[in-house]
């Protein structure tokens, strides 16, 4: 009933119990991971069940005990009409009725004491993946990000946390519930009647091979209508996000046959997926009611014969009532197990990722940095079999600027991943002020380098803390510094709330040009000594472009820049360009020299002009 | 959901025999009871076998008709269900498919698409809930209520107390976790939202060393989640078994009152121990409806956003009294004091624009972001309508023809190149499905796409993933203007379609297109000016205002706006 919505969308009407589901690839490991994950909790946990136990075993009696009531009534009815003995015997039905008030308070006393004690281990538990993860995300090496979509690490720390988050508030103590449940009323009615109770015990294999049947044949359709959930979707989603080129083909009649095509399907799989599934009710109560009918025609017959009570009867329809709930739910307890084992074992995969090599030992930040950066005999690739960077060296005497040009795709950024060690060498070493980077610790080499990509990134905070990101110690005033020399100074002011602005959660309060300065703002803030920029050209108006160059002018000077380079006038007064095709670095030297090499950057140089002498 | 109410109408009669049906089951399940107390009364009391056995046959036989009307609402529950929701479904798409950018931007792209899937889905799954629950719950309840006064009018006292009580519980619960329920929905988002950036940041927060600030700044937010989350868990850990107390509370209460009735022989023992059983039929009932209002809100959301769809028209219709094309457009575009606000936008982002451009001629349209570029090359295939002014094709108002027939003359090339899942084969054949293979190929090479293409192990037939995903963006906007080239249109639109392309690239198609357009008009949106350079006319925009038109040469000399992007981009002797 407090099933929380958290944008997924909800399975049908009987949940997993036709969804089949996934399987974990290691079930028993992942289940003993998340015990030992509970760590500290573990004691309370079985606390829980002990409450769980105990508020079903307090609750289980009632029925007998008012059953004994019934039978005491009809006795005295009884021997009033034959007029052997007295007409009710109050004092005995109060005793037990005080009994049952004082029973059934304990019992849910009990139960809500261990859903309370269970809402905050599973709160706490739940709060402590998602940290993990979050901590975890920052741990892991770019490689991991490479190979995996953002997507599938949004829904581990949101759907499959929170699939583990519900079963341990609500199945875990349902099966402790259940199992305890379904053996005490057991007991109960062995205790009445063994007749009544193998008639009563034959529901359950009825029921159950209902259940199977039902499933069964549901989970196939389930699968159909999910995967025609799928393509009707992945269908809309590219159909709306294509709008454009969809009207201006004239394509939307197409559109339309294939949706209604896939909706025809998906309605079919629909409708005796819902149908099948909802049999398993009807079904269940069918079956419980020919127990209650048994129940009473065999009770009836062994009342008669005094075998039994009136008021066992009442107890035992009571129990065979009780007794269906459980069982159904114990039906689909391996379904959801098996679902809560798969969500946990991706997030236990993702919690044991290999992280980044260790920074222990390592040195930090130099005291002061000249700027001078060595690469030697570098070799490096993406995917083990498949190197981009062979053997390259060069060496940047501190204050010179680097020009990194090629094709688009021609992987201008490895470099500068390379050397920020995103990403580690697989053999040579690169050098900063003759210190080998692979032994400091990255924190350290890091707040050496400044670094403005075209992507700019900023968070959902105000501007003033946007460009202080990275750099808090410094004060408002250095702040105010930064951004005038960046040219934002003018245009923030001019901005609702200036400084205190809060960039909206998309990031389209403000223009792509005015991003693109804030980052730089951000950069000379923290002014550091080797200087990592990305020249955008595109989305850019011309006035704002211009302060753009400006600013970013302004912040090489006097450093050591790697620019990825797209303006011919950054290139040719670079000291050094490198040319990239292909992944490697193909051509080294500066302009002059390499159009006289005549090679891969003189063909990409004069291309571009090509058409003009037309 | 009263706005999507004539969604029912076809199944008006289905609707009706469920309901019908549903009274049978209720029937059923609440004669039961009275079967038993004849057992007890009856037979028990007198020691009759016979009719003991008699009596739980008929019980069998009415559990039996319950169970097929339960069974058969759930079919028909089914049917409508799904029935209603594809029926939906096929408008809603119908619907989404005609509307114009402007409906697209009220909404959102991404908004539009949870509409029509998950929306729908979650109506769906609740329709079933409410025909086979909803609607069985009064039903059960009254009919519980008139059993158990039938059965002793001096207990129903009890029936009133249980239901205070429970609706008290109920009420008192949802006061207190109501509220917290949006607030959690927000801080669910917000922490998405702070993932997101993490990840979409990796770089910037590895290179500026603010792990722990992020970390922190996650925290916050799952702190507050974890908080608020403890809170509605544990009031909701209190509606379970104080509502279980309150059952067996009035159980016990029954007995004890009943026990005073039987002994003043007011009532039979058996008709005590039917009782018991109303009273929890009665209590179930009230918990089902209980049910309908965490329910009805829910879908209340779904459907009306849904019908904010089915009842939003498209702004852009195509001509009703249109003149049919009956002969190929030669292709002369003329804006004619064109001005263009966005709804709802306050300033025009087009103000005024006049020009013509030619069958046969490259119009390039530069400018700032912001200026305008996009937008003007939209308003052709009518994406959006001009505000004020006319485009004319051939002299004739774009508003005038039918939107099939404008649109069917165009060749449009988006910023980001979009493709649809499929092969590249059907991507390229989407603009015309009888293009021959040698039509295909050709497109593919003046593209410059057919290197990559042969590359793959399978050719053109090679798998495009939805998005487009599994190609770059390069070779993407290649695709795109590939299946442009397909359609052989008479009017080119090329919006940004070469920045992802490298200059060398970038050349060789030009070089490519400029052959193959021949007499068509062609327009070229750019940012990089060495894209435009040697068209024959020039659109130079700034701030949504014609800053100049010529040629290269021409603006150079004229145009501030023009020489200023070009010094941007490149020396001046290259300029030259």
């Amino acid at each position: 009933m407090s099933e929380k919505k958290n944008g997924r969308p909800m399975g049908g009407p009987m949940g997993g119990m036709g969804g089949g589901g996934e399987k974990a690839k290691d079930f028993k490991t992942t289940m003993m991971a998340l015990l030992s994950y509970m760590g500290e909790y573990r004691a309370r946990v079985v606390l829980v069940m002990v409450l769980a136990a105990c508020s079903s075993a307090f609750s289980i009696v009632g029925p007998k005990l008012l059953g004994k009531i019934t039978t005491k009534l009809f006795e005295g009815l009884m021997a009033w009409y034959t007029g052997t003995g007295l007409l009710t015997d109050f004092a005995y039905i109060r005793k037990i009725s005080i009994i049952l008030v004082f029973l059934y308070v304990i019992s849910a006393m009990f139960a809500y004491l261990q859903s309370y004690i269970m809402s905050e281990v599973s709160m706490k538990i739940t709060y402590r993946f998602r940290k993990d993860i979050s901590e975890k995300m920052n741990r892991l090496p770019l490689k991991y990000y490479d190979a995996h979509t953002h997507g599938a690490i949004l829904s581990r720390i949101t759907n499959d946390v929170d699939t583990v988050n519900q079963t341990l508030n609500q199945s875990l103590t349902q099966i402790i519930t259940s199992i305890a449940t379904v053996t005490g009323v057991m007991i109960m009615m062995l205790s009445i009647s063994w007749a009544m109770t193998i008639v009563a015990l034959l529901i359950i294999p009825l029921s159950l091979i209902f259940i199977m049947l039902v499933v069964k044949k549901s989970q196939g359709y389930f699968k159909t209508q999910q995967k025609y959930i799928g393509e009707i979707n992945s269908h809309i989603e590219e159909n709306y996000s294509g709008h454009n080129v969809v009207q201006v083909f004239n394509g939307e009649a197409e559109a339309m046959v294939t949706f209604r095509t896939l909706n025809h399907e998906l309605y079919d799989s629909a409708w005796k997926s819902q149908f099948l599934s909802g049999l398993m009710m009807p079904i269940i109560t069918f079956v419980g009611n020919l127990g209650y009918v048994a129940v009473c025609i065999l009770g009836g017959y062994l009342a008669v014969k005094k075998v039994i009570e009136v008021g066992d009867i009442q107890a035992f329809i009571q129990y065979v009532r009780s007794f269906i709930q459980p069982i159904t739910q114990l039906a689909n307890i391996s379904n959801v197990l098996q679902s809560t084992a798969a969500a946990a074992e991706r997030v236990f995969e993702f919690l044991d990722e290999e992280e980044e090599g260790s920074d222990e030992g390592k040195q930090g930040e130099p005291e002061s940095v000249t700027g001078h950066v060595e690469f030697k005999q570098v070799h490096f690739g993406y995917k083990k079999d498949k190197n981009v960077i062979n053997d390259f060296s060069a060496s940047i005497r501190p204050g010179q600027k680097v020009a990194i040009v090629g094709p688009t795709g021609a992987g201008k950024t490895t470099i500068v991943k390379l050397l920020m060690r995103f990403y580690e060498l697989d053999s040579g070493e690169i050098l900063i002020d003759d210190r080998d980077i692979s032994r400091m610790t990255r924190s350290g080499l890091r707040s050496m380098f400044g670094m403005v990509l075209q992507d700019t990134w900023l968070y959902n905070g105000t501007i003033r803390e946007n460009i202080r990101y990275g750099s808090f110690d410094k004060s408002d005033q250095q702040v105010l510094e930064a951004s005038k020399a960046a040219h934002c100074d003018e245009f923030i002011r001019a901005l609702p709330h200036g400084y205190d602005m809060v960039i909206n959660e998309e990031v389209t309060n403000i223009s792509q040009g005015q991003k693109q300065l804030i980052t730089i703002a951000r950069t000379f803030l923290a002014d550091p000594k080797i200087l990592i920029l990305d020249e955008a050209t595109s989305s850019v108006d011309t006035r704002t472009e211009q302060l753009i160059q400006k600013a970013m002018e302004k912040l090489l000077e006097g450093r050591t820049s790697f620019v990825i380079a797209h303006r011919l006038s950054t290139i040719k007064d670079a000291d050094l360009i490198l040319v990239m095709r292909e992944g490697d670095i193909v051509e080294q030297g500066n302009h002059s020299d390499l159009l006289a090499r005549n090679g891969f950057y003189a063909e990409l140089y004069q291309s571009q002009f090509s058409e003009g002498e037309e | 959901m009263i706005r999507l109410i004539r969604y029912t109408d076809p199944y008006r009669w289905g609707i009706l025999i469920a309901i019908v049906l549903l009274f049978g089951q209720a029937t059923c399940d609440l004669a039961l009871p009275d079967f038993m107390s004849d057992i007890v009364n009856e037979g028990i009391a007198s020691g009759n076998t016979g009719y003991i056995i008699q009596t739980g046959f008929k019980m069998l036989g009415v559990s039996l008709i319950g169970g097929v009307c339960s069974i058969t609402v759930g079919f028909l529950a089914a049917r409508i269900a799904a029935g209603l929701c594809q029926q939906l479904r096929i408008d809603l798409f119908e619907k989404v498919e005609s509307f114009s950018n402007s409906e697209f931007d009220k909404f959102s792209t991404s908004s539009l698409i949870t509409r029509t899937t998950n929306d729908i889905t979650q109506i769906q799954t609740l329709l079933v809930m409410l025909i086979r629950i909803v609607f069985y719950a009064p039903i059960l309840g009254i009919g519980g209520v008139i059993h158990a006064l039938a059965n002793s009018k001096s207990m129903s006292w009890i029936i009133g107390v249980a239901l205070v009580l429970l609706v008290g519980l109920v009420g008192l619960m949802m006061m207190a976790a109501l509220p917290k329920f949006k607030l959690i929905q927000v801080l669910v988002d917000k922490l998405n939202q702070v993932v997101r950036e993490n990840l979409d940041g990796m770089l910037v927060i590895r290179a500026f060393n603010t792990q722990r600030f992020e970390e922190n700044r996650f925290d916050q937010v799952n702190t507050d989640l974890t908080r608020n989350n403890l809170f509605v868990n544990r009031t909701m850990a209190g509606m379970m078994p104080a509502m279980m107390l309150i059952m067996n509370l009035i159980t016990v209460l029954v007995i004890w009152v009943g026990s005073n009735q039987v002994s003043a022989f007011k009532l039979d023992v058996g008709d005590m121990m039917a009782y018991m059983q109303y009273v929890m039929q009665i209590i179930m009932a009230f918990l089902m409806m209980s049910m309908m209002f965490i329910m009805i809100p829910r879908a209340q959301v779904s459907a009306n956003r849904i019908a904010d769809v089915l009842e939003t028209e498209p702004s852009i219709l195509s001509s009703k009294n249109a003149v049919v094309q009956t002969q190929p457009y030669r292709g002369v575009v003329e804006f004619r004091h064109v001005t263009f606000a966005y709804p709802e936008a306050e300033d025009p982002v087009l103000h005024d624009i006049s020009f013509i451009a030619e069958p046969g001629q490259t119009t390039a349209i530069i400018g700032s972001t912001g200026s305008g570029k996009s937008t003007l090359v939209n308003l052709i295939p009518r994406f959006y309508d001009v505000t004020a002014g006319q485009i004319l094709i051939d002299g004739v108002d774009i508003r005038d023809m039918k939107l099939e027939d404008l649109r069917k003359n165009l060749g449009y090339v988006p910023q980001k190149g979009i493709l649809f899942s499929g092969t590249i084969h059907s991507n390229l054949a989407y603009a015309d499905k009888n293009a021959s293979e040698a039509e295909l190929l050709k497109a593919a090479e003046i593209a410059q796409a057919l290197e990559f293409i042969e590359a793959k192990p399978e050719g053109f037939h090679s798998e495009i993933a939805q998005g487009g995903s599994n190609v770059s963006g390069g070779q993407k906007q290649r695709l795109s203007i590939a299946r442009a080239m397909v359609k052989k249109p008479q009017i080119y639109l090329f919006d940004d379609s070469f920045s992802a392309l490298d200059f060398k690239t970038d050349a060789a198609l030009r070089n490519a297109l400029k052959k193959e357009t021949g007499s068509s008009t062609v327009f070229l949106v750019a940012q990089r000016i060495s894209t435009i350079m040697t068209a024959e006319q020039i659109i130079v925009l700034d701030a949504g205002r014609i800053a100049g038109i010529g040629t290269h040469q021409e603006l150079m000399e004229t145009c501030q706006v023009y020489r200023e992007i070009g010094l941007s981009q490149l020396s001046a002797e290259e300029l030259a």
